[in-house]
């Protein structure tokens, strides 16, 4: 019988540690943390179907109480060795030894980090908070200014740490569109006579059902969409945030006062992926994600046999994406498995 | 008394907090399609009265929206109501009913 190590416990090695196991594989599950699920931890709702994510978290949860899948939580890959023969030893933080016939990483994405990009002030001034943050306070059904208002005027700015030289990433995050118009819909819901604007350079609506929502946003839920790229926010005395943009389709430059400020935090290779592919010699795309062997025929293959990808660690996902990519990464290791 | 010949220039920056959002207000209530622009430019591509003057649709219900309605007085008459706009719009905007309340509106709030 073969097994499998999997490194990385979010959506994609859940979904691929139970593909491997439906297929009568041994797959062994490592997770940094004590829980699995990883980013979708700190999410409210989903797009497109504004499906509860802990749902779809507790579901990949339950898929792993499969007797071919062995969990290690709250562990690290501390070393990773390959023999002669192919097969796989990953020493874990706790001292004890793994081995296995393949490795398939799925180690994701981190958030950028929005401090990074200090002209929006987030950290500095008390009415700026991420996507992230905000995805907590839908949690806790309270959207309130620091001062513990109802905010009457809300921006969210598109492509923080995205599509963006000086911060070193010129890859779109791809989720942060949607993700603009799922939260200003929720906003409008929570508060139904707030102002609420995003600010974009491009809608980029790539999924299915995710145009319709835009055009929804704007003809229910009455979102205003300037296009525009905020170059500066500033705060006055009353905490709120002034924040000045070109109305690039007026050519005109417009200055408007919000009570809250929301930045959609693109999306970075997370340490761990950059830590393991340095670890197995696995190549990186410009972006800092993994990059796979072929864009069509080897989205799940490195150029080092045996070691296998999944899900975000090799580029930006919805999670539609991420899930098919952890099934056809498990077809992909089945069939090398076959033929070792 | 403007010894110098300088003045000083009023600015061109559009100041969302102050601006009179009036006739946006009136316009969404009669013309509630105007929300779903998507700024494609498709209606003034083929605009008649945007081929022979600086008539420019889709601006115009930008200003509006950004409650800089100055413009808007400035340009409205140069329309003529043709409606080859509400053929091409891809969102179903009733663009010409449009024009006629924003005319609507201006005519009955004359300052």
């Amino acid at each position: 019988m073969h097994t499998v190590i999997i490194i990385g416990g979010g959506p994609a090695g859940c979904e691929a540690a139970y593909q491997l196991a439906s297929d009568g594989i041994q797959v062994h599950l490592i997770e940094k943390n004590n829980e699995t699920g990883g980013n979708l931890n700190n999410w409210y709702q989903l797009f497109p179907d504004r499906k509860n994510a802990q749902d779809l978290n507790k579901r990949l949860q339950e898929q792993l109480n499969h007797p071919g899948i062995t969990l290690h939580l709250g562990m690290e890959p501390s070393r990773v060795e390959k023999d002669g023969q192919g097969r796989f030893s990953v020493s874990l933080s706790d001292g004890s030894l793994l081995e296995g016939d393949a490795l398939l990483v799925a180690t994701g994405f981190k958030t950028f980090d929005a401090k990074r990009k200090e002209e929006y002030g987030y950290g500095i001034y008390e009415n700026v908070v991420t996507s992230v943050d905000l995805e907590n306070m839908f949690r806790n059904h309270a959207i309130r200014t620091s001062k513990g208002d109802v905010p009457r005027r809300i921006g969210i700015i598109h492509c923080v740490g995205s599509r963006d030289e000086k911060v070193c990433n010129f890859h779109c995050s791809k989720l942060c569109c949607i993700t603009g118009v799922k939260q200003a819909i929720e906003l409008r819901e929570m508060l139904p006579e707030s102002e609420i604007f995003c600010f974009y350079m491009d809608m980029r609506m790539f999924g299915p059902g995710y145009e319709e929502m835009y055009r929804e946003a704007q003809e229910k839920y009455n979102i205003k969409f300037i296009r525009g790229r905020l170059s500066e926010a500033a705060e006055n005395r009353e905490h709120q945030v002034q924040v000045k943009v070109e109305d690039t389709l007026l050519g005109r430059p417009l200055r408007v006062t919000l009570d809250l400020m929301v930045l959609l935090v693109g999306m970075e290779a997370s340490n761990e992926t950059q830590g393991m592919a340095r670890e197995l010699g696995v190549k990186l795309a410009p972006s800092g994600f993994i990059l796979p062997l072929d864009p069509h025929y080897g989205n799940n293959l490195t150029g080092e046999k045996g070691v296998f990808i999944t899900g975000c660690c090799s580029a930006p996902m919805n999670l539609t994406d991420t899930l098919n990519d952890a099934r056809s990464a498990a077809v992909c290791i089945t069939r090398y498995l076959n033929m070792k | 008394m403007n010894f110098w010949g300088f003045n000083i220039s009023e600015t061109r920056s559009i100041n969302y907090d102050t601006n009179d959002k009036d006739m946006l207000i009136h316009v969404l209530q009669e013309v509630p399609s105007c929300k779903l622009c998507i700024e494609c430019g498709g209606c003034t591509a083929g605009c008649t009265a945007g081929r022979l003057t600086s008539f420019n649709i889709r601006k115009l219900q930008m200003f509006m929206k950004r409650g800089e309605n100055k413009e808007i007085r400035e340009e409205l008459h140069k329309c003529m109501l043709c409606g080859k706009c509400i053929l091409v719009c891809p969102r179903g905007v009733d663009t010409r009913k449009m024009i006629l309340s924003m005319m609507k509106y201006i005519k009955n709030n004359q300052k």
